[in-house]
């Protein structure tokens, strides 16, 4: 199975999930499979869609627990104990990201572990090349990225054949997950994304306030 | 009025909720202050180009971000503030202890230190150099809002002898 594919079975499980792409033919596979408002498609910056899906992951925390707070304190004022939605339900941040671009920003995955946030999912597709650039290997071909993301310490790392991605996806997460998607070189003939910068801005920030 | 401190009171009034940072050693106390203030998210990374992406991320949370760093590291980032940045129109304020100026001990940081400004000139992204910290703690208050108005990063250089 090639990347379209994979991402074409992801898809089948994402609803209300914000998704970062990384940059080239995934977010060309993604806009064609699925375009929405909660994908944002990266342009440039190769290596960086698990550093912009952990910067969105801590925010989206942080702002949920500080109106968890204020509601607590507002229970609180009113003398309520009728608070029983307890349950974690923060909004989720998938990072769509490749072999070659972990690689180039391997430091991230250990500062995802340290930080770990409960809304994060990271999910690694492999196909052991520079899938955009005419498909040369990378070194991940040797080295097992899933066994990397374990000795870093994450305690929830998955092969993604051994998994049910839509179990995974329902579950309370206690910290922040890494997927290994291991799949075969090939890019499918999706078009260029014919959307500019601000638009793939505006329309993202727009639909996750 | 203490350089770190000026620094520190310059980011709360610009509102900063969540920083980066690689440490300098003239960093060192405001990393110290940062990490005791519970209004502030602050996220240590490995790399700047690194935190550059998580800034860019923590700001699509709706949060008013900071990375705090070395000169050097500003040449870890360059692509990220191109393409990421400029690309998409994103503020940042970045603060960025200025090594390799008049007074500095180590000779390496002597061709970044130089590099520093041509570098930010050649991203075509603005700068300001305050000599005291009563100019930096003002320049820096009003830093975020500059950010956001002009739709671009935003560097705040203190070179050896501000500290």
């Amino acid at each position: 199975m090639e990347r379209f594919d994979g991402i074409k079975n992801i898809m089948e499980y994402i609803n209300d999930e914000i998704i970062i792409c990384n940059i080239g033919f995934p977010s060309r596979e993604l806009y064609q499979i699925k375009d929405r408002a909660k994908n944002f498609y990266m342009l440039g910056s190769m290596g960086l869609a698990s550093s912009i899906g952990l910067g969105l992951a801590m925010a989206k925390e942080n702002n949920d627990e500080n109106k968890k707070f204020s509601k607590l304190l507002k229970i609180t004022d009113e003398n309520k104990n009728n608070n029983n939605n307890n349950k974690n339900n923060c909004e989720k941040i998938i990072v769509f990201d490749g072999d070659g671009s972990v690689l180039m920003n391997m430091g991230s995955l250990v500062t995802i572990f340290n930080q770990s946030p409960k809304n994060l999912i990271l999910i690694v597709f492999d196909n052991g090349c520079y899938g955009s650039t005419g498909n040369q290997c990378t070194y991940a071909e040797n080295i097992n990225l899933l066994e990397v993301a374990k000795g870093i310490g994450f305690e929830n790392c998955y092969n993604c054949e051994d998994i049910d991605f839509g179990e995974i996806l329902k579950k309370d997460q206690e910290n922040s997950i890494f997927i290994h998607y291991k799949i075969l070189p090939g890019n499918a003939d999706s078009p260029v994304i014919d959307m500019s910068p601000d638009e793939i801005r505006d329309r993202f920030l727009d639909t996750i306030k | 009025m203490d350089s770190t401190e000026a620094v520190y009171q310059g980011l709360k009034s610009a509102g900063i909720n969540f920083i980066v940072s690689v440490p300098c050693i003239n960093l060192g106390k405001l990393l110290e202050i940062i990490d005791n203030d519970d209004e502030i998210i602050h996220v240590p990374v490995t790399r700047e180009e690194e935190g550059i992406g998580i800034c860019a991320g923590a700001y699509f949370g709706g949060k008013k971000t900071a990375i705090l760093m070395q000169n050097s590291g500003l040449g870890n980032c360059v692509n990220a503030l191109g393409s990421l940045f400029q690309l998409y129109s994103l503020p940042l304020v970045m603060i960025m202890s200025h090594r390799g100026t008049e007074g500095e001990p180590i000779v390496g940081q002597v061709p970044m230190g130089k590099a520093t400004p041509k570098v930010l000139e050649a991203l075509e992204l603005k700068y300001i150099n305050p000599k005291t910290p009563e100019e930096a703690k003002k320049i820096i208050a009003n830093s975020w809002k500059t950010s956001v108005e002009e739709k671009s990063p935003i560097s705040i250089l203190l070179d050896i002898n501000y500290w």
